[in-house]
């Protein structure tokens, strides 16, 4: 089986995806809706809404390391230069232009 | 053990009462073992060795990083590798990543979700990185919890939480504290503390008492 082509690279805007649906998910809900940008591409791992429900987790998802700065997420209250960095995997996001 | 009986099957449980959870975790063992799944020596052996797992590993592992720069870059290339030359057994994690305190930048790890934490490195999680308290405050108000474990990041410093929510497993690399030049690297690790590796507060600087 070949790698598959990762979407997104470092320094890309991505937004997390709103949605709210049951099952072992990984993307925590104050992240949900927000914008920030990929700041490492960890690859490939089995997918854990897959895992969880003991299935095999296939296709593999890639997991990036994406940063949000705290006044996006928070608003105005929190320090400028602060960053929240969260691990989501690829399927939760989406490009910004 | 005086508050232990042993059942029908030959084992201990405790006598007093016990909530639901360790009912069923002591029904799923006794399954486990009469199925021939498992059996109490290995039970007893993982026990051994969760115990064995303490913040004395990451310690050991911020000392030699910071009197070896050689070291310190394969650390943060190769974390695992790292151990191994160690002998810290880190195959359980399944990636491993080492983020580096600069006098501009401090990071801190939680996990918002649960209670991820880089077992083999730091051993069991303190009770209080398990709380709702920090999993909620740690992202929101970073700053506030530092000041609560004593340590207040100066304003132009940038404070970088991170929330491990998937297979990734994060340790700081604290700064090494002024004034430690030519230290040994055994009194280098006492400065070590576990907090300082996940990241709330800076590594000690002077030797606790």
């Amino acid at each position: 089986m070949t790698a598959a082509v990762d979407k997104f690279k470092p320094g890309d805007r991505v937004k997390v995806k709103f949605e709210d649906r049951p099952g072992h998910i990984r993307t925590p809900w104050y992240i949900r809706g927000k914008t920030g940008w990929v700041e490492r591409v960890y690859g490939e791992f089995l997918n854990p809404e897959s895992l969880a429900f003991g299935r095999d987790g296939l296709p593999k998802k890639t997991l990036y390391l994406i940063a949000f700065n705290q006044v996006d997420v928070w608003g105005e209250s929190a320090k400028t230069q602060d960053k929240v960095l969260v691990d989501i995997y690829e399927h939760w996001l989406e490009p910004v232009a | 053990m005086s508050d232990l009986t042993s059942d029908a099957h030959g084992h201990e449980h405790p006598k007093h009462e016990l909530s639901d959870h360790a009912k069923r975790i002591y029904a799923i063992r006794d399954l486990l073992i009469e199925k021939g799944v498992i059996t109490e020596k290995d039970i007893q052996c993982q026990i051994d060795y969760q115990e064995a797992r303490s913040p004395a590993n990451g310690a050991k592992l911020i000392a030699r990083a910071w009197v070896d720069p050689v070291f310190k870059a394969r650390f943060i290339a190769d974390p695992k590798a790292a151990c191994d030359e160690l002998g810290i057994d880190a195959t359980a994690i399944n990636e491993f990543v080492v983020l580096e305190n600069t006098e501009k930048v401090r990071h801190m790890v939680v996990c918002t979700l649960c209670s991820c934490y880089p077992r083999p490195i730091l051993g069991r999680p303190p009770d209080w990185y398990k709380s709702f308290n920090y999993r909620q405050r740690a992202v929101v108000d970073p700053r506030g919890v530092m000041r609560e474990f004593g340590f207040d990041p100066p304003d132009d410093v940038e404070v970088r939480v991170h929330d491990s929510t998937a297979d990734i497993r994060y340790l700081v690399l604290p700064l090494r504290p002024k004034g430690t030049q030519g230290w040994s690297e055994d009194d280098l690790a006492k400065l070590v503390t576990r907090d300082s590796m996940i990241g709330v507060m800076d590594a000690l600087s002077s030797l606790p008492e």
